[in-house]
């Protein structure tokens, strides 16, 4: 770009200090609340900071490893990085398949009032995640719950569904699965509505049926979207923590443990902060490698 | 081969079926007896079509229909077997309880406070640093633009024990400005508004530097008015996360005259987990807001959330 073109005194160096200026606070909130605190919890997580220290910072001690040394011999964690894949990988495909159902449904050329049924099936998502946590505990009640009444009509024998180890996990599993697949629905909806009407035509008109047609021409259609919804929500269930927080308080035996319950706990409750925060940077790794993992897998499919 | 074929009429939409239809009964070689199974077949997979809509809407409500229920429920009636569905009597009493006793008006309160002022400062700060990236030259530009990228693969929690403690010399721990400050500005709002801002035409914001506004000038009647639809689906979003928010507000808000509704909320169901009733009546006002903000203004949300992720 070129100053003579203007007919103004402005130049561009006179844009670019307002543009600085417009940036300024953004910046430097994201700087200082954000980017700092993720820095330093790097450095953190090779101190001893502990109760003490937050009285008293000058006797933090640089400790090298060892916070996640410790961290790698403990069952406890071993035992919530289970937990958390295991909610991420069966709840996570599982959200992704009912939105990617609902979606299909209500795009549906037979289908009406199709904005009425997609508002429905939003509502669970804008709701607060507490305040639903608490009501499903109540469903989940093993004497006066609606889930077991109503199974209690397929024959089936109560469950105890928070106090089993077996069972705590495939509940909030169940409840996640239904408060976030409207959050996905909506966005396959808007993936599926970009699929051109002359591939299907074309298809039906070669013979295949509405199962075929979904495979050869929907999913592959859909796979940026689906990469999308994949990154996106497992990015969010590897971050599980106020379900079990509410739910469970990570038990019954740890079973419902996540990372970052673990890491709250170790940092808030026992104020154990170097090593929380080596809890949170595994935490953070975990992440980006499966997020890598899907994009990797995206590529070689695509 | 041709596009009125009978097979295709039959599993076609309905605007097509309409369109294609005349021909389709006239000169294919389907006859009469063809189209009305056709069309029979079509009303069945419409009604089963809509009993799976409606059974999906079913499950979607119940939780939230059952909470309201027996927030009105006497003292018990919902822990009983086999379920109350519908309240044998209806009483406010809980609600009552929850404003008098257990001081949930101070809750509502702070919740409110701190999700509108978290809305309105950064809807300023968002959208002047959105349209900077989008519209304004300047070295460094795309620079910054990459490192802020960065911010989104981060998890916040990792963030959050540094971020204590720097509150902690702040000295705004328990303070409603503790859990404001860190949702002031956010890279999904400025990617959002960057998005948006694209495209403004850029004659327009040239013509108005030709007529002497200043940046900020043109900001705020050029830009602003412009932009106004995504603003509104960030305002949206961020009111109903700040509303929703759990995590952080519980750890920098110690003193319960501070505490927001959810953090409010999960203390008391730590205490009061036999009061069943109580517990949905405190459900019920900590949703209310978020849902009566949804429906309203859904319009704007879903397009926000259908814009902000298709092009990512």
């Amino acid at each position: 770009m070129s100053t003579t073109v203007r007919p103004t005194s402005r130049t561009p160096s006179d844009v670019g200090r307002a543009a600085w200026f417009f940036l300024a606070p953004a910046l430097l909130l994201i700087f200082v609340f954000f980017f700092l605190p993720v820095l330093a919890s790097l450095v953190l997580s090779v101190t001893d900071f502990d109760i003490y220290a937050i009285a008293n910072p000058p006797t933090t001690r640089f400790v090298g490893m060892a916070n996640y040394t410790k961290l790698f011999h403990s069952p406890e964690f071993w035992q919530a990085l289970k937990n958390t894949f295991y909610f991420a990988i069966v709840g996570g495909p599982l959200t992704i398949a009912v939105s990617l159902a609902t979606a299909l449904l209500l795009n549906a050329k037979l289908v009406r009032f199709k904005s009425f049924f997609r508002t429905i099936y939003f509502t669970p998502f804008v709701t607060t995640l507490v305040a639903v946590s608490i009501v499903w505990r109540y469903l989940y009640h093993t004497r006066y719950g609606v889930l077991n009444y109503a199974l209690a009509h397929l024959g089936i024998a109560p469950i105890d569904w928070l106090g089993n180890p077996h069972w705590a996990m495939p509940a909030i599993i169940l409840m996640s699965v239904w408060k976030n697949f409207g959050y996905n629905m909506l966005i396959f909806i808007a993936g599926l509505q970009a699929i051109p009407q002359d591939l299907y035509d074309a298809a039906e008109i070669d013979g295949a049926g509405p199962v075929r047609r979904f495979f050869a021409v929907t999913l592959p259609l859909l796979g940026p979207t689906l990469l999308f919804v994949s990154v996106i929500t497992m990015i969010g269930y590897f971050q599980l923590f106020s379900e079990p927080y509410v739910m469970t308080q990570g038990g019954p035996l740890r079973a419902t443990t996540s990372v970052v319950l673990m890491m709250y706990e170790e940092g808030f409750r026992w104020w154990r902060m170097g090593y929380a925060a080596s809890i949170a940077f595994v935490l953070f790794v975990v992440i980006l490698i499966a997020t890598l993992i899907q994009f990797r897998i995206q590529k070689e499919h695509v | 081969m041709s596009r009125t074929n009978p097979r295709f009429v039959a599993r076609g939409s309905g605007k097509t079926t309409e369109d294609y239809l005349p021909g389709a009964v006239g000169g294919a070689a389907g006859g009469f007896g063809r189209a009305d199974s056709a069309r029979t077949r079509r009303r069945v997979s419409q009604i089963v079509l809509y009993v799976l809509l409606i059974i999906g809407a079913l499950i979607a409500l119940m939780p939230m229909l059952w909470m309201l229920s027996a927030s009105f429920m006497p003292t018990g009636e919902a822990s009983t077997y086999p379920p109350h569905f519908i309240p044998s009597r209806i009483t406010f009493s809980h609600y009552a309880d929850l404003f008098t006793r257990l001081n949930l008006g101070r809750y509502l309160f702070n919740s409110a406070l701190i999700a509108v002022v978290v809305t309105g400062v950064s809807l300023v700060i968002n959208s002047l640093a959105g349209y900077a990236f989008a519209k304004l030259r300047f070295r460094g530009r795309d620079r910054a633009f990459r490192i802020l990228s960065l911010g989104l693969v981060l998890p916040v929690q990792v963030a959050m024990l540094p971020l204590f403690l720097l509150m902690k010399n702040l000295h705004l721990i328990n303070t409603y400005w503790g859990v404001i400050i860190p949702g002031m500005a956010s890279i999904f709002g400025i990617f959002l508004i960057r998005q948006y801002a694209l495209s403004i035409p850029d004659d327009m914001l040239d013509a108005a530097r030709i007529d002497g506004a200043s940046e900020l000038r043109i900001y705020w009647s050029v830009v602003v008015p412009g932009i106004l639809p995504i603003l509104a689906t960030l305002a949206i979003w961020t009111f109903l996360a700040t509303w929703n928010d759990f995590m952080w507000p519980l750890i920098v808000l110690s003193d319960e005259a501070h505490y927001t509704l959810p953090v409010a909320l999960a203390n008391l169901s730590g205490e009061h987990v036999q009061d069943t009733e109580l517990m949905m009546a405190g459900s019920v006002l900590t949703v209310i807001p978020v849902l009566a903000v949804f429906l309203f203004l859904q319009r704007y949300y879903i397009q926000g959330v259908m814009a902000g992720s298709v092009k990512g």
